[in-house]
C-alpha cells in the first residue's frame, strides 16, 4: 500500500507557490478581474453626469495623477474642478463604503459559518440609527458648525449596540457560543429599533430627515466624507485580509479549529472588531445600504470557490465596483434627481444573485 | 508519546459522563475504549481533544496537558472527530491542508513545506488522484481517508479518533482501521480511539478499556477484557470470543432468540 508517486507532475501544480493549481489559476483571473472592474468601475462614475465627459480623458487625467506619468487630458479648468471636487470624491467613497461591506459581510458569514449573516447582524444598523435619529432629532446639525454630527452620532451608535452584544453574550470572563452571540445581537437590535422608534415617532416632523438617512445615499461635499472612512478603512482591509486564514480554519467549526490549535472564541472576537468597525464607519457616511453585505460574498463564492483568501480579496474589490456602478445608475437614472442607493443594489443585486443562483443550481 | 488519566471527570448538564477515570497508556500502542452508547466514551476522547471542561488530571507526554498551550498540543495530538464538520465546496487538498494549521503563523498560510506534507500524506493514503475534487462528491469511505488525511498532515506522536468507522461499511471500516494500524508501525503513533464494533474493536486493539456510565470497568489486553461475561453484562448480548494466536480477539454475536 505505500506509494511512492508523490510524481513530479502533480506535485509541482500544487506546489508553485499559492498558485498553481487550475483552481488557483483561475483565482489568479479572478483578482485580475476585480481589480479591472474597480478600475473601470471609477472611471465611469466620474464620466458620467451633468456635464458629459468624454471617458478617453477621464482615463487620461486620471493616469496624469499617477507618479511618474504626465498626459494632457486637455480638460478644461471647469471640467477638472467637476471631475477632481465633485465626482471623484463621491466615486471613491463608493468604492470604499461597497469594500468595506462586502468585506465585512464576507467576514461575518465566516465567522458565523451562516450564509444569512451580515454586516448588520450583531446590531450595527439599529444601533446607527438610533445615533442618527437622535442627531438629526435634537438639530445637532444646527449646534454643531464646524461639522456634520450625524456621521458621528450613527458610528458610536453602531459601535455601542455592537459591544453591547458583545458584552451581553460574554459571562464570567469565558465568551459566548457563536448562537449567544447572535441573539444577544438581535436583542440588541430590536431594543435599539424600539427606542429609535419612540423618537422617531415622538418628532414626527424630521420623519422624512430620518428616513432618508436610513435609505442610504452617497453624497459628499469634498473630500471630507473619504477622509473620515479612511483611516477606519485601512484598519477594517488590512484586518481582513490578514484573517483570510483563521477564517478557512474556522470554517471546520469552534470544536475542531481549537484541536488545530486556534482559539476560535478570541480569533473570533478579533475577526468581528475589525469587521464591525468598518461597516459602522461606513454605515456612518451612507446610511443603510442594504444587500452588498450579503449578496457580493456569495456571489464571489459562487463564481471564484468558497476559500476565504479569493472571498475576502473579491469581496473587497466586487464589492466596491458594484456600489460604484449602482451609484451611477442611482444618480443618472432620474437625472437630476437621486434615487436612494439601497433602492438601486437590491433593485440590480437581486435578479443579479439568483441569475448566479440558477446558474449554479443548473450546473 | 504517552498519555494518562487521573481522576478525570465530565459534568455535562449536571449529569456526570465520567466519573474519575484512571488510565494510562504507554507510547505506540493502541487503546480502543469501548462501551455501550451513553458510557461517556466521546467525553473521555474529547478530554483528550482540549474541548470539554474537566477535572483531574491529564498527561500529554511528560506534562500536564493544562499547562499546554493549544497550538503546542495540537502538534502533540490530532483529533479525528465522529462528526467532522466539512466546509462547504472545500477541495481534498485545501482539506488536508488545514492539518498543518498548528504548524503556521498567526495568519495561517501555508508554507512550501506545509504543502510537500500534504500532498505526501494523500499519496500515502492514495488520494493523490482525489486532490482536486470537492468533498461533497466523494463516497462516505473516500471521505473519512480524507479526514483520516488531515489528522495526519497535522503530524502528530498521537491519534485520537472517536469512531472513525461509524458510517462505513465492514470493508471500508477494515480499510480505514488497517490503514491507521500500518501508520501506527510505520510512525510510531499512539493511538486512542473509541470503537462501537466489539468484533473489529478485538481486532485491532492491543489495549482495551471498558466504559459503562462513566466509569471504567476493566482494562487490559483485548483477551483479558473481550470475555462472554463482560459483553453480557454490560451489552446484554450473548457472544462466544476466541482468543487468536496473536493476541486479538474474534466476537461472535448471538441473537437473543432462537426462531
Amino acid at each position: 500500500m505505500m506509494s511512492s508517486s508523490t510524481g513530479a507532475g502533480v506535485t509541482g501544480d500544487r506546489l508553485a507557490g499559492s498558485t498553481g493549481s487550475g483552481r488557483s489559476r483561475l483565482g489568479g483571473r479572478w483578482l485580475s478581474a476585480g481589480i479591472a472592474s474597480v478600475l473601470i468601475a471609477a472611471v465611469i462614475g466620474v464620466a458620467t453626469g451633468p456635464v458629459p465627459i468624454p471617458i478617453w480623458q477621464v482615463v487620461l487625467e486620471l493616469l496624469d495623477r499617477l507618479p511618474l506619468i504626465d498626459v494632457d487630458s486637455s480638460l478644461s479648468p471647469a471640467d477638472r474642478a467637476i471631475v477632481w471636487d465633485l465626482r471623484a470624491p463621491r466615486v471613491v467613497l463608493g468604492l470604499l463604503v461597497g469594500a468595506l461591506l462586502a468585506g465585512s459581510g464576507a467576514a461575518y458569514q465566516g465567522v458565523f459559518r451562516n450564509p444569512l449573516a451580515d454586516p448588520y447582524l450583531l446590531g450595527i444598523a439599529a444601533g446607527a440609527g438610533l445615533g442618527a435619529t437622535i442627531a438629526i432629532v435634537a438639530r445637532l446639525r444646527d449646534a454643531v458648525g464646524f461639522m456634520d454630527p450625524v456621521p458621528l452620532a450613527a458610528f458610536l451608535g453602531a459601535l455601542l449596540a455592537v459591544a453591547a452584544a458583545g458584552t451581553l453574550s460574554t459571562r464570567r470572563g469565558s465568551t459566548g457560543s457563536s448562537a449567544t452571540l447572535i441573539l444577544a445581537g438581535v436583542a440588541v437590535a430590536n431594543f435599539f429599533t424600539a427606542i429609535q422608534t419612540f423618537i422617531q415617532q415622538q418628532n414626527s416632523e424630521t420623519l422624512q430627515q430620518v428616513f432618508a438617512w436610513i435609505l442610504g445615499r452617497l453624497s459628499t461635499a469634498g473630500w471630507g466624507e473619504v477622509r473620515l472612512l479612511a483611516p477606519y478603512a485601512v484598519i477594517c482591509v488590512v484586518g481582513l485580509l490578514l484573517s483570510v486564514g483563521a477564517l478557512d480554519v474556522l470554517a471546520v467549526g469552534e470544536e475542531e479549529a481549537t484541536t488545530l490549535g486556534l482559539k476560535p472564541r478570541t480569533i473570533r472576537r478579533l475577526i468581528l472588531l475589525v469587521a464591525s468597525l468598518g461597516a459602522a464607519a461606513a454605515v456612518a457616511v451612507s446610511g443603510l445600504i442594504g444587500f452588498v453585505g450579503l449578496v457580493v460574498p456569495h456571489a464571489v463564492r459562487m463564481l471564484a470557490g468558497s476559500s476565504h483568501r479569493r472571498v475576502v480579496p473579491l469581496s473587497l474589490l466586487f464589492g466596491a465596483s458594484f456600489l460604484a456602478l449602482a451609484d451611477v445608475v442611482a444618480r443618472t437614472v432620474r437625472a437630476p434627481a437621486e434615487l436612494p442607493i439601497g433602492v438601486i443594489t437590491a433593485f440590480i443585486g437581486a435578479p443579479f444573485f439568483l441569475l448566479i443562483l440558477r446558474r449554479q443550481t443548473l450546473s | 508519546m504517552a498519555v494518562a488519566w487521573s481522576n478525570v471527570s465530565v459534568v455535562l448538564g449536571g449529569r456526570t459522563v465520567l466519573d474519575g477515570f484512571d488510565l494510562s497508556v504507554a507510547g505506540g500502542s493502541w487503546l480502543v475504549v469501548i462501551g455501550p452508547n451513553g458510557a461517556g466514551k466521546t467525553s473521555l476522547m474529547r478530554t483528550l481533544a482540549g474541548t470539554v471542561a474537566h477535572t483531574g488530571t491529564i498527561r500529554i507526554g511528560s506534562e500536564d496537558a493544562g499547562g499546554i498551550p493549544g497550538r503546542e498540543r495540537a502538534r502533540r495530538l490530532a483529533v479525528v472527530p465522529q462528526h467532522p464538520v466539512i466546509p462547504p465546496g472545500i477541495d481534498v487538498f485545501d482539506y488536508a491542508l488545514l492539518g498543518r494549521s498548528p504548524h503556521q503563523g498567526l495568519r495561517f498560510s501555508p508554507s512550501e513545506r506545509d504543502r510537500r506534507q500534504t500532498l505526501e500524506v494523500l499519496h500515502r493514503l492514495e488520494l493523490g488522484d482525489f486532490m482536486d475534487r470537492n468533498l461533497d462528491t466523494l463516497s462516505g469511505g473516500e471521505r473519512q481517508r480524507v479526514v483520516v488525511a488531515r489528522a495526519l498532515v497535522q503530524d502528530t506522536p498521537i491519534l485520537v479518533l472517536d469512531e472513525p468507522t461509524s458510517f462505513l461499511d465492514l470493508g471500508h471500516q477494515l480499510e480505514v482501521l488497517e490503514l491507521i494500524a500500518e501508520l501506527r508501525t510505520e510512525r510510531s503513533l499512539t493511538v486512542v480511539s473509541t470503537l462501537h464494533d466489539l468484533a473489529v474493536a478485538g481486532q485491532f486493539a492491543d489495549r482495551m478499556a471498558v466504559l459503562d456510565h462513566g466509569r471504567l470497568i476493566a482494562h487490559g489486553s483485548p483477551a483479558e477484557v473481550l470475555t462472554p461475561e463482560m459483553i453480557s453484562n454490560h451489552w446484554g448480548v450473548h457472544a462466544h470470543t476466541d482468543v487468536d494466536e496473536d493476541g486479538s480477539v474474534t466476537v461472535t454475536v448471538r441473537r437473543r432468540q432462537q426462531a
